[in-house]
């Protein structure tokens, strides 16, 4: 079992990328590119940055126990892959509930979760869905229609400062939920309120699923923008650890920190470049390509191709 | 004669939240026209500003109730549903989060228009899972709906009344339970809102020309006592609903689905916005204008009767109406 600080954080971005891939290629497809930007961000977070408690659910992932409603005490929510709710313990949002695969590998690579869960992934009946739903690991709310996720941390950082809680709020969110208004509406109650117990890392890849935002709808000069709303900002090389760990030093009293990480969508897969800018969700035409690909990428990663083959 | 009451909800609801520390008063930019100004005034620590807003104040309450707060929502039921609706399905439909949505100025009582009058929210909140509906029709169900609200465990929508407002009520709102204000064998009418108010200005005038009328107030629209209508429902000449709403989807369509799940085989009149916008004018126009008022539903019980039922509007508008202290006793007999 491997727990917090038990492994370098450079080691558990390469293993969130080498875990993403392997799933990919035994599944014909995956978010390849999710891994690529995301991986030293969440490296960092479940490595460093978080302060959670041992996991309350088991490391095996359970089977989906119905939708939450007032005559279902059974329904539960992934929240229990980032420990108990606790007044010094932080909680994680991730808005982005695509990334799923991405965050079902880091809670193994960090040991919160069984070294075979990806084995649940996208099973009928389980809930370890494709696109993170509230049950699935990690997942704490309801996040796929992109944007709310940081207005529901925002309150839960309201209430957690009105209740003079220790633990702080963390959110993972995309830079394409910037298209949405709400992500507005929300800096400028974040900054109006005051509150300054939530950290935001914003992965900004810079793509969406039409391809580059520049092509689709370009954000412009997003620091300056976000910056412009009262919060602090830092625009950091999303793939640079210490960056990291300076940004996330750098609050200011008040205020709400938002950490822009700039990200590469193919940081450690290069081969990805060939594809871009169709990067969103990975699939194969043909079996040449996937081969290419998969030794291509395998060949990167240092991975011998035979594990590939190996479930 | 029937006493009206300034501003019911204002009163209440500063007594009913500052006996509850975790009751929290959001507002978006409508604190006063919500009637939470003096609360806002007087109780800073427990109001939250969100501004012009709206999915990000949906959104930011699930995350309140999360913690264990219990937020009221307060703007115009209109901008409660239609522009965050991704937002109330996502953020407190789907977690049945302890979310209470409080809309004033529903459907025509507004004189806002198309931007302003919430005509479809029934319709819609019926649709989601989870959802508590609640529709006030006087000044003692706005005075008592925010306890049964908050005894919801899961969102809550509740339709409120501002301003001036007639009690007709002597008994407080009751959780998921019709009131009967008269008692008879011909035709049932079930109404709800200020639309029950129109309804007993048709009461006196029916009773003199020998038609049994048996009516029902509805102040919670989902969950609903089906039993309770099945019951006087059966062996009417006619059922006739009148409600402050489109059609399609609110009370009228929700007495239809059980009348013919029932099998009850009972002519049905559905009175309310037929399938139309409104627009911007007085609430006694629009009542008028839109068939929400005495006169129509004279007219569709008449209809269902197959009688013409000679009431002229002078007659109905005369009516002095007074308080209803009958709805047990007559439940009791």
């Amino acid at each position: 079992m491997t727990l917090s600080n038990q492994q370098k954080t450079e080691d558990v971005a390469a293993g969130i990328r080498k875990r993403v891939f392997l799933h990919t290629m035994r599944n014909n497809g995956g978010y390849l590119s999710q891994a690529c930007s995301a991986a030293e961000s969440l490296a960092f977070l479940y490595n460093e940055a978080l302060k959670l408690g041992e996991p309350t659910l088991p490391k095996v992932p359970l089977p989906f126990s119905g939708v939450p409603s007032a005559s279902n005490p059974d329904a539960f929510t992934g929240a229990g892959y980032h420990g108990p709710f606790a007044p010094e313990y932080d909680r994680f949002i991730i808005s982005p509930a695509h990334y799923a695969l991405v965050i079902y590998s880091a809670l193994i690579q960090m040991g919160r979760m069984d070294e075979h869960a990806l084995d649940h992934f996208n099973r009928d009946g389980g809930s370890v869905e494709m696109i993170g739903a509230e049950h699935s690991p990690g997942m704490e709310v309801t996040t796929g229609s992109l944007a709310q996720g940081l207005s529901m941390a925002s309150g839960i950082a309201w209430a957690r400062k009105r209740k003079d809680e220790q633990g702080l709020v963390w959110v993972y969110m995309s830079d394409g939920e910037f298209q949405e208004g709400q992500t507005w509406e929300c800096l400028a109650a974040m900054a109006y309120h005051g509150i300054d117990n939530i950290r935001v890392v914003v992965d900004v890849n810079r793509q969406q699923c039409d391809g580059a935002m520049s092509s689709v709808l370009d954000l412009g000069d997003l620091p300056a923008r976000v910056s412009s709303f009262g919060v602090t900002c830092r625009s950091i090389d999303g793939h640079d650890l210490d960056a990291f760990r300076k940004a996330a030093d750098s609050t200011e009293a008040g205020k709400p920190l938002i950490i822009l990480a700039n990200t590469s969508p193919y940081q450690g897969m290069e081969f990805l470049k060939k594809r871009f800018p169709r990067l969103h969700y990975v699939r194969f035409k043909s079996a040449e390509e996937r081969q290419e690909m998969q030794s291509a990428i395998a060949a990167e990663l240092r991975i011998d191709e035979a594990e590939i083959a190996r479930i | 004669m029937v006493e009206i009451v300034n501003r019911p909800y204002a009163k209440a609801f500063e007594t009913f939240a500052t006996a509850r520390p975790e009751v929290l008063c959001l507002s978006a930019d409508l604190t006063s026209s919500c009637e939470i100004d003096g609360f806002r005034d007087r109780h800073p620590d427990q109001f939250l500003s969100l501004g012009m807003a709206e999915q990000n104040m949906l959104s930011f309450a699930g995350g309140l109730a999360m913690q264990g707060f219990r937020p009221f929502l307060h703007t115009f039921s209109v901008f409660l549903y239609r522009r965050p609706y991704d937002q109330l399905i996502n953020s407190i439909a789907y977690s049945n989060r302890k979310v209470r949505l409080m809309g004033f100025l529903p459907g025509i009582t507004t004189p806002g228009g198309i931007t302003h009058q919430a005509i479809e929210d029934i319709s819609v909140m019926r649709a989601i899972p989870n959802m508590t509906i609640l529709e006030c029709g006087d000044a003692t169900e706005v005075e008592t709906v925010l306890e049964v609200a908050d005894s919801i465990d899961g969102p809550v929508y509740v339709r409120v009344l501002r301003g001036e407002v007639p009690r007709l009520f002597s008994t407080p709102f009751e959780f998921n339970k019709l009131r009967t204000l008269s008692e008879g064998d011909d035709v049932l009418v079930v109404t709800s809102g200020v639309c029950t108010e129109e309804a007993l200005r048709a009461a006196e005038p029916l009773k003199n020309r020998g038609i049994g009328i048996h009516h029902l107030h509805v102040s919670t629209l989902k969950p609903f006592d089906r039993d309770g209508l099945i019951r006087v429902a059966r062996g009417k000449k006619g059922v006739v609903t009148l409600e402050n709403h489109t059609i399609n989807g609110g009370l009228g369509s929700l007495v239809a689905e059980i009348l013919a799940e029932e099998g009850l085989g009972v002519k049905l009149r559905r009175l309310g916005l037929q399938d139309t916008f409104a627009h911007g004018a007085s609430k006694p126009y629009l009542m008028k204008k839109y068939g929400l008022d005495a006169s129509a539903l004279v007219a569709a019980i008449g209809d269902v009767l197959g009688k013409t039922l000679d009431i002229p509007d002078a007659e109905l508008e005369a009516v002095r109406l007074d308080t209803v202290h009958s709805a047990q006793k007559a439940e009791a007999l």
